[in-house]
């Protein structure tokens, strides 16, 4: 009896010791975001409330960049879950896994599905597939004990620190530049360098259609773009092998 | 907010949709995957996304009233290059607001 009981803490500490290198980021990400959203204006309560009930910061910033620009409603829920979309196949790349676990548990490691916790989560379930799901919960859990309150904790340190900030500190280009340190290291392969041009150039061609809707138009474009670069790639490699 | 009537709608919608993104294989639970065609371009979301909103905000920044600045320029062009050398997040935050105060206290 006792013997499982001791795995499953022990995967719980395992998981919690491979976390902790993401405070690190989570942490100074959290204070940003509560910084930016008191910038943009929000409450405490708004701040915090966006912060637990969505848990995705670069969604969160995109709707606060979007709200700045006034955008309508519906497009700044579009766009902010546009940027969520690639949680789908996070989603689907860890269902195989723990798709057996009950609907509650299921549904409590959706609402935690964060980038660090696939990640980890991810890489331990292929090379362990075999280990018991009780086990890999467990694990899950653990990766997010430290992460999640560190993130609504960072959160409203930022919320209640940035509203004693003077305009002095320039805190409006926090956001720009937090997005941009977010797409730097993706535009070291060719497909997304192209993905990300496209993007840009799309956005800024488009820029004159109302309720900010060329940014999403523009997107359609660049994810086809980058997608139809990558095909390109692989076939040219295999042309040559 | 007071220039945002909406927040609420927002952070509720957003609440609801998140959840359903993350939720949505995981709730299905059985094997179901996307066609591979589907599956690339989801890849390319974040980076077909983020550049464009980020465009604007960096070439007509709020702050100068919608004017192109220097500094604001200077930062976001080192972000990106420390960001693509290092892949290290917190490092390029830490670089582009570094290049931001330099440039705004030499201009």
């Amino acid at each position: 009896m006792s013997t499982p009981v001791k795995k499953e803490r022990s995967a719980l500490v395992e998981g919690m010791v491979d976390a902790l290198p993401f405070i690190l980021i989570v942490v100074p990400f959290a204070l940003l975001f509560g910084v930016a959203a008191t910038e943009a204006g929000l409450s405490l309560v708004e701040t915090m409330s966006m912060t637990v009930l969505v848990i995705a910061g670069a969604a969160q910033f995109t709707a606060l960049a979007l709200m700045e620009e006034q955008a309508p409603t519906l497009i700044v829920v579009f766009t902010a879950l546009a940027v969520n979309l690639r949680m789908v196949l996070y989603s689907a790349s860890i269902a195989p896994h723990l798709g057996k676990a009950k609907l509650w548990q299921r549904a409590v490691v959706a609402y935690f599905l964060v980038d660090q916790s696939y990640a980890m989560s991810q890489i331990r379930f292929d090379k362990q597939p075999q280990e018991p799901l009780a086990r890999k919960l467990a694990y899950f859990a653990g990766l997010m004990i430290p992460v999640a309150p560190l993130w609504y904790a960072g959160t409203y340190v930022g919320a209640v620190v940035g509203e004693a900030i003077p305009p002095e500190f320039a805190l409006d280009f926090a956001v720009p530049i937090t997005f941009l340190s977010m797409v730097a290291p993706m535009l070291r392969s060719l497909p997304h360098l192209v993905a990300a041009f496209v993007s840009v150039a799309g956005t800024l061609a488009l820029i004159w259609v109302p309720y900010s809707m060329g940014l999403l138009i523009a997107a359609v474009f660049a994810m086809g773009a980058g997608a139809m670069t990558e095909l390109w790639m692989d076939r040219r490699k295999g042309a040559a092998a | 907010m007071s220039t945002y009537e909406t927040i609420w709608t927002v952070i509720i919608l957003m609440g609801i949709g998140t959840f359903l993104i993350r939720f949505s294989f995981l709730g299905l639970a059985g094997g179901q995957t996307f066609p591979e065609w589907v599956l690339r371009l989801l890849r390319y979301v974040p980076v077909a996304v983020m550049p464009g909103l980020v465009a604007p905000l960096v070439l007509w920044p709020s702050a100068t009233g919608g004017e192109p600045d220097i500094a604001r320029l200077g930062a976001a062009a080192a972000t990106l290059l420390i960001g693509a050398a290092t892949r290290n997040m917190l490092g390029s935050i830490l670089g582009g607001m570094a290049a931001l105060y330099i440039l705004l206290w030499l201009t």
